[in-house]
């Protein structure tokens, strides 16, 4: 298996050519931008909040099949989740994608976003992997905020 | 012509392999590979000679000083400048062309006035600008290009005005290959009182450069994209808009007399070098310029166009490459910016790797100019005198290979 074999799994380039959750929110919770400015990735993330729950996630972007995949992966993982889930769930990734001591095995409902893993061997590539979830992140508090502005009116 | 296999025998680090592969460096523009000429010179002065310049009277010192001396000496010789004196060693390009920007600059440029560009300057020859325009509440002009990346002259004609107090522009562009007519540009800046200062990063290393022959004001390059060592870069100016200009860094070296109350400042070039220099890298910067003087530039230039003509055809005939700027080989110097179809470049850059090659992904420090090309960065293939058709065919052979990878991917 050459390298860019163990990078371009099947799982990532299914994800890249088909991304899941690709669009806009009209009455988001709150619409945030991410961009990498080293290599150019760019996406808007549309975050709809329901109480604690994350209803729902959109993203649109101009990335490359990395960062493409990374977010449709996400996307997937963390509809439906409530937001303590959520950072849960972006901590276990990160820390996956920061391991410097081998393979890590994650929760059952998260095993997909195990194919990421290769990106480790190319660690300028990690940040196109993270980005999206460090939107998301981003995407939650702004969302919370917003909330709370509402509730003092 | 010169001798290839010689040349590449002189780049030690053309031996190594990456990924199980023979390198393939295709990264020239971003910066050049070193010969073992210039190797030896950084070994030799640490080992025999390092000493502190221009201060002390001991054999080391001098030696030291006049090698590093010497180095500007060639540097005069090599883009053909008038006095000896209007070389300044800088520590890159950048700082070349914010020397002028924070000195020149801030003296000349007032509210209402305007500076002109191009959008194909690289951030170095863009933001230092934007921010002087910002700062001076001046105007940032920027000259339109033509379809194939090259600048509008009748347009520059219209744009270049007596409220023009600055025309700040490459030779070369780093992403299209474009080679910009400075002799023109030149004569339109100076017919409404304006100053040309030159981004010469990618065209010197490349192209013959005579600063007499361009006519332009300033010209900033860095020795690392020409075989030298990183950490020197060259600003040249006219002596009487040197003279004329405040110190851009004030300390030792640069002074004439210091007292408790004022400090008189050294002549050129010191004035504008303060504190110590990058003495070993300078010094070993002669090397570069040696080993480029002894191919000769018209050759280094003739194996660029060949090396180029031959790509762009081997790119074309892949079918779907959008190649970037002048088809003209003539008309470009040895950088390819190139995008396949809607794969992005950085998945372009990975799987070459695999392959042992090393290219550039991204936006090549050109965000304005991708914005306006409409698209999110490009692969960039550079070439140098140490490059071959073989490469080439090799890098070809491993874009195939990419595509069957990544397949084709539907606009997004």
């Amino acid at each position: 298996m050459s390298l860019a074999d163990d990078l371009y799994r099947e799982t990532i380039l299914d994800h890249y050519h088909n991304p899941r959750n690709r669009g806009e929110i009209e009455d988001a919770s709150a619409k945030v931008e991410g961009v990498n400015p080293l290599c150019g990735d760019e996406l808007t993330l549309y975050i709809q909040l329901d109480g604690d729950t994350v209803k729902d996630v959109k993203i649109t972007a101009k990335g490359c099949s990395i960062n493409t995949a990374s977010g449709s992966m996400m996307s997937e993982a963390v509809v439906g989740q409530s937001i303590a889930d959520v950072k849960k769930t972006v901590d276990a990734f990160k820390s996956m994608m920061m391991s410097k001591s081998g393979d890590v095995s994650l929760p059952e409902e998260m095993e997909e976003l195990e194919a990421l893993q290769g990106v480790r061997k190319y660690p300028v590539r990690i940040k196109c992997a993270l980005l999206p979830w460090n939107t998301l992140l981003e995407g939650i508090i702004t969302a919370q905020e917003e909330q709370k502005v509402k509730e003092v009116k | 012509m010169f001798d290839i296999k010689a040349v590449r025998k002189d780049f030690p680090v053309l031996d190594r392999q990456v990924n199980g592969k023979k390198l393939v460096y295709l990264d020239s523009a971003a910066t050049s590979q070193k010969p073992l000429s210039v190797i030896k010179s950084l070994t030799d002065y640490y080992e025999n000679y390092n000493a502190n310049i221009h201060r002390g009277i001991h054999t080391l010192s001098e030696e030291a000083t006049e090698a590093f001396e010497v180095t500007r000496e060639k540097l005069r010789q090599f883009i053909d400048a008038a006095e000896v004196h209007e070389i300044i060693f800088t520590k890159n390009a950048t700082e070349a062309i914010n020397l002028v920007a924070q000195t020149y600059g801030r003296q000349n440029v007032l509210p209402g006035d305007e500076i002109v560009i191009t959008p194909m300057e690289h951030h170095s020859n863009f933001v230092p600008w934007q921010q002087l325009a910002l700062e001076r509440e001046a105007k940032l002009v920027f000259l339109p290009l033509t379809e194939e990346g090259e600048i509008d002259l009748v347009a520059a004609e219209k744009l270049i005005t007596k409220k023009t107090r600055i025309v700040a522009v490459t030779q070369m562009s780093n992403v299209l290959g474009t080679i910009n007519p400075i002799n023109e540009l030149a004569k339109l800046a100076h017919n409404v009182g304006a100053v040309i200062l030159v981004d010469g990063a990618q065209g010197v290393p490349h192209l013959q450069t005579s600063v007499r022959e361009l006519d332009c004001d300033f010209l900033a390059f860095s020795m690392h994209k020409l075989l030298g060592p990183t950490g020197v870069g060259v600003l040249w100016g006219r002596e009487s808009l040197l003279n004329a200009m405040p110190p851009y860094m004030t300390g030792g070296d640069m002074i004439n007399s210091v007292s408790r109350e004022k400090t008189t400042w050294n002549e050129l070039p010191w004035k504008f070098e303060a504190g110590t220099p990058n003495i070993a890298d300078v010094i070993a910067s002669a090397a570069a310029i040696d080993y480029l003087n002894a191919l000769g530039m018209d050759a280094v230039r003739a194996h660029e166009i060949e090396l180029v003509e031959y790509a762009i055809k081997g790119l074309k005939g892949l079918g779907d490459a959008q190649i970037y700027g002048p088809h003209d080989a003539t008309k470009r110097g040895g950088v390819i910016s190139f995008n396949f179809k809607d794969v992005h470049p950085h998945d372009v850059g990975q799987i070459l790797n695999d392959a042992g090659i090393a290219i550039r992904a991204g936006h090549h420090c050109c965000q304005p100019l991708m914005r306006d090309l409409k698209v999110m960065g490009t692969a960039r293939a550079s070439f140098y005198i140490y490059n071959t058709k073989e490469e080439v065919d090799i890098l070809l052979e491993a874009l195939k290979e990419a595509d069957k990878v990544l397949g084709h991917v539907a606009c997004r």
